[in-house]
């Protein structure tokens, strides 16, 4: 089983890397203002009140998303685990959160289930939509709600790992697609700051 | 009897399995449907194959359905500037005469939409495709990991194709 995780995870790198060589055109990365966005006000996948001040003290890396989402979502979160596995003992020196922007479906209950399949290190939180719209905000992701024809709704939303060092600035995008071990260094990096 | 041998050396072969399995209708040609496994509480799910029109003329996936799920879909998936957008294609997917069209992951995809249960390894999904002239046709999805031989890549057509 194990093994064929690691596949998993193997061919999700090359699938990546084609995804790369297509985006060689796409605009830059617009990087968010340099400090940890600014303050919100969260709730955790066990309910419990979580704001920017979980976050100092550790450099933290942040992915916005929704359980929705078929590709995107699962592969970083996949990344994600990756990077926390192989940081071994320091995975601990560090915040990996997952961010829902579609807040009316991922419930906190919904993000407990949904990130059962990862490591259990990620926090995922949610809010009301006012609270994640001020905090996407912040953090400078864009996000969209769009219809689909056969009802119900799919979201546009900004892909990359947001990095910030211990003291809340702002430390670079990791963005998606890639060698799946491509979070390791940065990361470890920021560990020495 | 030969699909029922087919899916059972399927069944043996998922963990990373290039295996391949091909289904036709009329000039259209269906190869290695399969789908990833979805976590827990995954309400949707992709499903990837290509689709190789052998006739003159051309053909559309017009629709489908499957048991798993409330609907399935034809959906588009890009990367711009950082930002993943999915989009529906309500009017189908063209496959001109003599082309191959990729449904990999970073493009074009099937959306099972309302899964009834996770899709797990080894699974065999069963649906039904509607195409506009070779009519329809009943494939199975195999729930594995990406295919190995880079069929599982973003495929030619839907990488010129971003819109």
């Amino acid at each position: 089983m194990r093994r064929s995780i690691w596949l998993f995870l193997s061919l999700c790198a090359a699938l990546s890397l084609s995804l790369a060589a297509c985006d060689r055109d796409a605009a830059p990365q617009k990087p968010p203002a340099a400090s940890l966005g600014g303050p919100f006000h969260l709730i955790d996948q066990n309910g419990r009140a979580f704001t920017d001040q979980n976050l100092l003290g550790k450099p933290s890396a942040i992915f916005f998303g929704f359980t929705f989402c078929p590709d995107v979502c699962p592969t970083t979160l996949a990344d994600m685990t990756r990077w926390l596995a192989a940081l071994g003992p320091d995975a601990d020196k560090v915040n990996v959160v997952f961010v829902s922007i579609d807040p009316s479906r991922d419930t906190p209950k919904v993000l407990k289930q949904y990130l059962g399949n990862f490591d259990s290190r990620i926090h995922g939180l949610t809010g009301t939509e006012t609270e994640i719209a001020r905090t996407a905000k912040a953090y400078g992701i864009f996000y969209k709600k769009v219809p689909l024809p056969g009802g119900g709704y799919t979201m546009d939303h900004t892909a990359g790992v947001f990095l910030f060092d211990r003291s809340g600035q702002f430390a670079g995008v990791i963005s998606y697609g890639g060698d799946p071990n491509r979070g390791v260094a940065p990361l470890r990096e920021l560990l020495k700051r | 009897m030969k699909r029922t041998i087919l899916l059972a050396l399927a069944g043996l072969l998922v963990a990373g399995s290039a295996m391949a399995h091909e289904y036709s209708v009329g000039s259209i040609k269906i190869g290695h449907p399969w789908s990833r496994p979805t976590p827990a509480g995954a309400v949707a799910g992709g499903g990837f194959l290509t689709l190789t029109n052998t006739g003159k003329e051309q053909d559309l996936l017009v629709s489908g359905v499957t048991p798993v799920a409330d609907r399935l879909e034809i959906h588009d998936m890009s990367m711009t500037g950082g930002v993943m957008r999915m989009r529906a294609r309500p009017d189908g997917l063209v496959i001109p005469p003599g082309q191959t069209v990729k449904l990999a992951p970073g493009g074009f995809h099937i959306m099972l939409i309302g899964l009834k249960k996770p899709l797990a390894l080894g699974d065999h999904v069963p649906a039904r495709l509607k195409f506009e002239k070779a009519g329809e046709v009943d494939i199975v999805f195999l729930v594995s990991n990406p295919p190995a031989d880079g069929s599982g890549g973003m495929g030619g057509m839907s990488g010129m194709e971003h819109h």
